[in-house]
């Protein structure tokens, strides 16, 4: 077998979580485990949606435990490692611990893409448990080449393995990407890496230019089932890698048989760039706001459009989902107060 | 009471200026605290020097200062660190000086200044938990003693990048688990978590807390909003700045906490405004850590005279 272009890590059963409001069942786990092993996958990523620690009012509540669901993910797995992801702030470094113990050896520790000192507890603490750190900058769109190198440099001196810039809000053209991604390659003596979203269809083609300046590591999920309108889907970037002569170790018939016979059965809905999503990418909002914006709209009688665009103008940051009650209520007394003006 | 500040940095120098300005912390009498020092350990601090344009001590020599002059000093307010604190917090003991404490270091029993005031008035340290544990177990606690048991209760904390200090940045679980703590202990919540945020918007936002609360069946929702409109006058009397942004909200689940499934929960959305004395007014966060170290100090110096009197 020939060595791969660049390592692809799965997290339909992390950011996959969103779509679905957290509510993964351990068969759920167990089926999707085995396809992306069986396709080759090296890394597996699974939490709640938010991270370790993340059920909660504020970010939805677990079905199941996510620890029982990563301890289902570590025995069935063959080859693939079992990643988690941990955003300091929500997670604790206890988490880590706990998940180490049951067979999870890659630590994704995320953070806004502005704030990478916050990480240092949490990337050290994952060394010291022989865990591979890989730091996780958010939002990348919202901090430039140059800031984002210089958050990088100290995730790398924490002794982060791997450095990944996240397109949260889905929001980068593939310019965006192709100058953050270089300025990091030049920059850092760690691996790059790219976590694509595709609401404004740019995932699957950002992550390949992604590839093109020197990115070793690119993120997917099945169907491309996540947040917002979704992530790069992993069987449509190995498909296209594969036609751009980009070796990825994975099987491609492998992973379109998982994500239609598996995944997509799941899905309450099919990942579509509707208005909603469209806007998260448009205006740079973050993607996991979506359906939580959803429920608000509903239950204040407000425009979900509304909500996700006032947020945008707030700069409202990865984990502000409380914000969205907060700008539907005064959405909804502004109508009230326009209407009592008109009569 | 004759009082020190030790820590010349951001949340120290406001509370200096707080105490100087003579009146209490509800601003409707005179202080009872004497400032005498705002104690430093770098001679040539921002803090120090307005210390000394304010006319007060302004010393460089850290905790031994204060050990050193104990006999004119009966109080300190720890703005330090955690390790200072926690290396210290005997001596100031055995010099009969209380230490109120402003770091994580949770060496004394915990006060939330909105709830249980008066609990701790003889202990010779008290610890004031975090500032998101200031601004919400009192929400917590209004909505508590509105129902028959509060299964699970959640707060998070967004403050302005700028204003969250390296050490709250190297040690964020610290800040998560403290307040967690104080939601239970104090907010009287069976399970508890809390989340904090950081978000580096320019200009700075306000500091945000939020609370949500799970209401099991059967409890009583006007009593519960009314709860929080009283706690949140209770407040005000020492942190202006602190409001609801939005009327409370019961919200229809059922929602799936670690305490069991709820049929509704409270949505609390709180903006705290600093006062502006030192720190810029979006600090939310420390200004109601130093305007509850003023109203601590204030109750432990009244409870003292009082003993006095009465002996």
């Amino acid at each position: 077998m020939t060595t791969p272009d660049y390592r692809l890590i799965d997290s339909t059963l992390r950011d996959g979580s969103h779509a679905i409001s957290h509510q993964y069942y351990a068969e759920d786990v167990v089926r999707i485990v085995k396809g992306l092993d069986a396709a080759g996958v090296q890394v597996i990523e699974i939490a709640h949606g938010d991270g370790l620690g993340g059920s909660s009012f504020n970010y939805g509540f677990s079905a199941v435990p996510e620890k029982e669901l990563i301890a289902r993910a570590c025995e069935v797995t063959t080859n693939a490692k079992i990643a988690c992801l941990l955003l300091p702030g929500i997670g604790l470094a206890d988490d880590l611990r706990e998940v180490n113990e049951l067979g999870v050896s890659v630590a994704r520790i995320a953070v806004h893409c502005t704030e990478a000192d916050v990480t240092e507890q949490h990337i050290k603490v994952a060394k010291s448990l022989g865990m591979e750190a890989i730091g996780f900058l958010m939002m990348a769109h919202m901090n430039s080449p140059e800031g984002l190198v210089e958050q990088a440099l100290l995730m790398q001196s924490y002794g982060a393995d791997t450095i990944y810039i996240a397109d949260s809000a889905g929001a980068m053209i593939t310019e965006d990407v192709r100058r953050r991604v270089n300025a990091l390659v030049e920059a850092l003596e760690v691996p790059v890496g790219v976590h694509a979203h595709n609401n404004l269809a740019m995932a699957v083609s950002n992550s390949i230019a992604a590839y093109q300046e020197g990115a070793r590591n690119l993120d997917g999920t099945s169907a491309g089932l996540g947040a917002g309108a979704g992530n790069c889907p992993t069987e449509i970037l190995a498909a296209v890698s594969t036609k751009y002569g980009i070796e990825t170790g994975v099987d491609p018939l492998a992973l379109m048989d998982l994500a239609e016979e598996v995944v997509r059965p799941l899905m309450p809905r099919q990942q579509v760039i509707d208005r909603a999503g469209l806007i998260l990418g448009y205006a740079g909002v973050y993607g996991s706001f979506l359906l939580h914006a959803e429920r608000a709209a509903e239950r204040y009688n407000v425009s979900q459009a509304e909500i996700l665009l006032e947020l945008g103008r707030r700069q409202a940051v990865g984990g502000q989902e409380d914000m969205i009650i907060d700008v539907a209520l005064e959405l909804a007394r502004k109508h009230a107060e326009a209407e009592e003006t008109q009569a | 009471m004759r009082c020190v500040i030790l820590g010349s940095g951001n949340i120290g120098t406001d509370l200096m200026i707080k105490l100087l300005k003579g009146t209490d912390a509800s601003g409707s009498g005179a202080t009872p605290l004497e400032l005498v020092a705002l104690v430093g350990i770098d001679p040539d601090s921002d803090g120090l020097a307005r210390a000394k344009s304010l006319g007060i001590d302004g010393p460089h020599e850290g905790p031994q200062w204060i050990l050193d002059h104990a006999d004119d000093i009966d109080m300190m307010f720890d703005a330090t660190s955690a390790y200072v604190h926690a290396r210290h917090y005997k001596e100031y003991e055995e010099a009969n000086i209380v230490a109120v404490d402003l770091t994580p270091a949770a060496r004394g029993p915990r006060v939330i200044a909105a709830v249980n005031l008066t609990e701790h008035l003889d202990s010779p340290n008290i610890n004031m938990v975090t500032c998101g544990g200031q601004a919400t177990t009192p929400m917590v606690f209004a909505i508590n003693r509105a129902i028959d048991r509060l299964p699970y209760a959640e707060m998070v904390s967004t403050v302005a990048s700028k204003s969250a200090g390296p050490g709250t940045r190297q040690n964020i679980d610290e800040f998560t688990k403290t307040t967690s703590m104080a939601l239970r202990e104090i907010g009287g919540a069976e399970t508890s978590k809390a989340i904090i945020i950081l978000n580096p918007a320019e200009p700075p936002i306000m500091m945000r807390n939020t609370v949500f609360a799970a209401l099991p069946e059967g409890s009583d929702h006007d009593a519960v909003i009314e709860s929080i409109f009283a706690m949140e006058k209770d407040v005000q009397q020492y942190v202006p700045g602190y409001r609801l942004k939005n009327p409370p909200v019961i919200e229809e689940g059922p929602f799936n906490t670690p305490g069991g499934v709820v049929p509704h929960r409270a949505v609390v959305l709180l903006e705290v405004k600093g006062a502006g004395d030192y720190l810029p007014p979006y600090a939310g966060n420390l200004d109601i850590m130093t305007a509850a170290a003023q109203r601590i100090g204030e109750a432990i110096a009244y409870h003292r005279a009082d003993q006095k009197a009465g002996a």
